[in-house]
Parts: C-alpha cells; sequence; structure tokens
C-alpha cells in the first residue's frame, strides 16, 4: 500500500505572491486530498463599512484589491447607485469600462509573468512584465496612480480622458498587441512550457459547474460565463464575445487568458471610439435604504457585491464574494489526483487574489 | 435578465435549492449580515444561458440552526464554513466542517456585534463522520491557538 502523508503547503511558498495553505494528503507523490485554509492576511475590510460614510468607503472597497482594484470600487458604487436609483452619466459609463478594461490587461499580463515564473520560464516572464509596464503608464496618465485609481465614485467618475490621452492609450494599445503574439506562441507552442500545461489539473465542464467556478478559469472548462454580457457600464454598447476553450487543463487556462488580453484591447478601441461627450457625474443627494446585489466581470471572473442600506450615512452590510473564494472549490478539485511537482502550477492557474479573498 | 431577492422560511431553503439545482442553476454565493437582532442570510444562484439571477433570503434568528445545502452544491461548505465562522451561523451536516479553521484568525465571530457575540450557543460538532480524511485527523485536532 502507498505511504500516506500530509505536506503542509504555504502559507509561505516561492510560488505565492500572498499567503494561503493547503494541507495535502498525499499518497507516494499523487495528492488524494486537499484542506485549504485562508486568514493570514484578513483585513475586516468588510466590517469596515459601518464606520464609513458611504461616500468614503469607495476608497476602501478599491482596496480590497491590488490588481483588480478599480473593479472592487466600480462594483461598491454600482450597489449604491442601484439602491439610490442613480443614472450615472453615460460618459462616465464608458469611462469606468476604459478603466476596467485597462485593469483586466494589466492583471491578466501580471499573471502571465507569475506563471512563466512557476515554470522556470525566467525570459517570457520577464516580457510579460515588461509588457504589462505600459499599461500601467497609460494608467498612470489618465488617472495619476498605476494599481489604486480612485477615480470612481458614487454617481460617476471624478476623472475625464482627454483626446490626447485617447491617442497616447490607442498607440500604447497598438504597441502591446504587437509584442503579444510572440507571448502568446511561446505559450501556447513552446514544447517545454507545453509539456507543463497540457492534460494538467483537468477539470471538466460539469465539475466546473457543480462547483461554482467562475472567470477565464471556468470559460477554459467550456463554460460561456462572462458577466460583462450583463450590459453594465457601456458594455451593453460593445462587442463582447466570451472566449472559451475545452480542454479545461492548465493550457486551455493560459489560452482563454491571452485571447481575453487580445480581447480587452480590442474593447478599449471600441469605447474609445463610441466614447460620447459629456457629463462624467451627477450630484448625488440622500442615503441609501435599501439592498442590491451587483455582479461584475473582474479579471479573475465573476465577482458579486451586496450592499445594505438602512437610511443613514453608514452602510449595514457589504460583501464583495470575490472569484478566487468561488475558485477555491475547483483549485482543491484539480489538486485531487495531480502529481506533487504539480501543484504550485495549478494553483496559479487559477489566478488567485489572496488580497481579494481576505477582504 | 431578472435579479430579485425572494424571502423564503428556513424550513423551506433545501426545497428551494433543490428547484434551482434540478434547473441547473449555479451558486454563486452564500452571504450572512446581521441587522435588527436576527441574521439575514442569502443564498444567490445563477442561470448562465440566461444570465438571470435569484437569491433566497432567510431571516432567523440567532442559535436558529441552519440545513447545510452542501449536498447539493459540493462548493456550499466553503461558504457554509465562511458564515459559521465570521457571524456564528450554526449550519448542520456540512459535507467538509472546517471546525473553525478555514479562517486562520483569532477573533471568534468577528463580524457579529460584539454585544451578540455572547448569545451564541455553540452546538456539538455537526461534521459528516468521515468528511475531514483519515489522513488529516492529527492535523484537524491540532488546538486552535497552537496554530497562531
Amino acid at each position: 500500500m502507498a505511504k500516506r502523508s500530509v505536506v503542509p503547503f504555504g502559507p509561505q511558498h516561492p510560488v505565492l505572491p500572498e499567503p494561503i495553505h493547503l494541507d495535502l494528503v498525499l499518497e507516494d507523490e499523487t495528492v488524494i486530498d486537499v484542506v485549504p485554509s485562508i486568514g493570514f492576511v484578513h483585513r475586516g475590510l468588510e466590517s469596515l463599512v459601518k464606520t464609513k460614510d458611504y461616500n468614503e468607503f469607495e476608497y476602501v472597497a478599491e482596496r480590497v484589491c491590488g490588481i483588480c482594484s478599480f473593479g472592487h470600487g466600480n462594483g461598491y458604487a454600482e450597489a449604491v447607485e442601484k439602491i439610490m436609483g442613480i443614472e450615472v452619466p453615460r460618459r462616465a459609463k464608458y469611462l469606468r469600462t476604459i478603466w476596467l478594461e485597462m485593469n483586466r490587461i494589466h492583471s491578466h499580463l501580471l499573471w502571465c509573468g507569475l506563471m512563466a515564473d512557476a515554470f522556470g520560464f525566467e525570459n517570457l516572464f520577464y516580457q510579460c512584465w515588461r509588457i504589462r509596464e505600459k499599461i500601467l503608464d497609460m494608467a498612470e496618465l489618465t488617472t495619476g496612480g498605476r494599481v489604486i485609481y480612485s477615480t470612481n465614485m458614487v454617481g460617476g467618475v471624478r476623472r475625464d480622458i482627454t483626446p490626447e490621452m485617447g491617442r497616447a492609450i490607442l498607440s500604447t494599445l497598438d504597441f502591446i498587441e504587437k509584442e503579444l503574439v510572440p507571448i502568446r506562441r511561446t505559450f501556447l507552442s513552446d514544447y517545454s512550457v507545453q509539456e507543463r500545461t497540457r492534460g494538467v489539473g483537468v477539470l471538466t465542464k460539469e465539475q466546473a459547474h457543480d462547483l461554482g467556478c467562475c472567470g477565464p478559469f471556468a470559460r477554459a472548462s467550456g463554460i460561456n460565463c462572462d458577466m460583462r454580457l450583463l450590459g453594465y457600464d457601456a458594455y451593453g454598447e460593445l462587442e463582447v464575445e466570451p472566449i472559451t476553450a475545452t480542454e479545461g487543463d492548465n493550457y486551455a487556462r493560459c489560452k482563454v487568458r491571452l485571447d481575453e488580453l487580445f480581447q480587452s484591447i480590442s474593447l478599449l478601441r471600441q469605447a474609445l471610439e463610441k466614447i460620447p461627450e459629456g457629463d462624467i457625474s451627477v450630484p448625488v443627494k440622500g442615503n441609501p435604504d435599501g439592498d442590491a446585489f451587483v455582479r461584475l466581470e473582474q479579471p479573475r471572473g465573476e465577482a458579486v457585491y451586496y450592499v445594505e442600506g438602512v437610511g443613514d450615512k453608514f452602510i449595514n452590510r457589504f460583501r464583495v464574494r470575490t472569484p478566487t473564494f468561488a475558485n477555491l472549490a475547483g483549485l482543491c478539485e484539480t489538486i485531487k489526483g495531480a502529481k506533487y511537482a504539480d501543484v504550485p502550477l495549478l494553483i496559479v492557474t487559477i489566478d488567485p487574489c489572496i488580497s481579494c479573498t481576505e477582504r | 435578465m431578472k435579479n430579485e431577492i425572494i424571502v423564503i422560511e428556513l424550513a423551506d431553503l433545501l426545497e428551494n435549492v433543490l428547484v434551482l439545482k434540478t434547473k441547473g442553476w449555479r451558486l454563486s454565493q452564500i452571504c450572512a449580515a446581521f441587522r435588527d437582532g436576527h441574521y439575514e442570510l442569502s443564498y444567490s444562484f445563477a442561470d448562465d444561458e440566461t444570465l438571470d439571477y435569484e437569491t433566497l433570503r432567510i431571516n432567523c434568528p440567532i442559535n436558529s440552526v441552519v440545513p447545510s445545502i452542501s449536498e447539493f452544491y459540493s462548493a456550499a461548505d466553503f461558504y457554509e464554513n465562511e458564515m459559521k465562522e465570521l457571524f456564528g451561523v450554526e449550519v448542520k451536516m456540512m459535507k467538509r466542517d472546517y471546525h473553525r479553521r478555514l479562517y486562520r484568525i483569532k477573533a471568534e465571530m468577528p463580524f457579529l456585534p460584539e454585544e451578540e457575540r455572547a448569545k451564541v450557543v455553540r452546538q456539538p460538532d455537526t461534521a459528516i463522520p468521515g468528511a475531514i480524511p483519515e489522513a488529516m485527523k492529527g492535523v484537524s485536532e491540532v488546538p486552535k491557538e497552537d496554530t497562531e
């Protein structure tokens, strides 16, 4: 009979930028069960909502995550706007869409670099992050911040994008698109990369659905689920077609995210072309009284925001269900049956954001 | 595409969840809130084809025993353990009970108002025998404070 042992993985591990702990139950080199635990950097931001004015909390919501930050602020603002019946100007919706897609590009490129680093392809890692710098420069140009934008607010946005900035973004997009072609080819065609990705950590469509997975992780298993189809912000006026794959393995997850980079570039071009003139915010009066669920497509998948106001300036309950939390069950399933040496790569393929999960 | 909250009784939870499961809806999230002296539990489900979203809302007092839906949706136990650890909601028959160790935090029931925490009566262990793997027994029995 194979020898059974429990190996702790994390919370500190070279492949993990943030802490998560897995107890791996091994039979020889094969993982037969996984028990995850989180909370090592839990900040209790959700409960901070009771002590901040609902307008101020926008800044806290954005700081739930250091990567997909703009989306969290947007989700919170949209939930409050839904409760208060606020109609945001169309130009503000387009601006939000532009920053959301810039967020997605930098998040996916960050993931590409981490993935390359995880399988030991340092040059590819540097290349991905070199390109990522360009989109961060565009974020800095348009918002003043490279990661935390702080441009969102209940009722609209506080900064505009000038035509000069728009032209700079378009020229940067041309550069990124050109540079992404060899990156994509290396990820999907290189022999040694495929050795680590093809057929590893397969999650079937049925499993992904049953386990409530979302985002690129679920789409790589063939689930046609993308919250941008809801048409929030300006997505209803842009052409969005979810990118899916059928293999459900590491390779498919790479393919979906790489193709989503090109999709984001296309969405940014569409948004910059169609952005209307007009106001970027509306005045907000009163306090939120009621509750609402809002869903957004963050770079890692569907994020759910729940806001419950009780008629005063403090919110009673703010809840973020982050995509990483939803994908934890799927992660455990992909690890079961995998070789111990593949575990670090499998963790990276869900694009874990522990900062979000530890909100 | 609809997005609605439907208030139901605690006793009707499993029946309603089973209906959605049969229709092929995906479990999107479960969350707890505490308002006016009672828990507000929200179970949200999504239909990815029509993009419809439905939330089952249960209002129940502290110390209510909530049945687990992890038999229908196996990922539900993550959310249920979260409710238990952060709010003190007692969930019975979870497929996998982490025994308040999913979140490695010192504070007990940190999201429940401080004055309410003393009212929560801890129920005996409700995990299905064998839910934590045999090989993990030694690990899961380590007292919580020793790992912090």
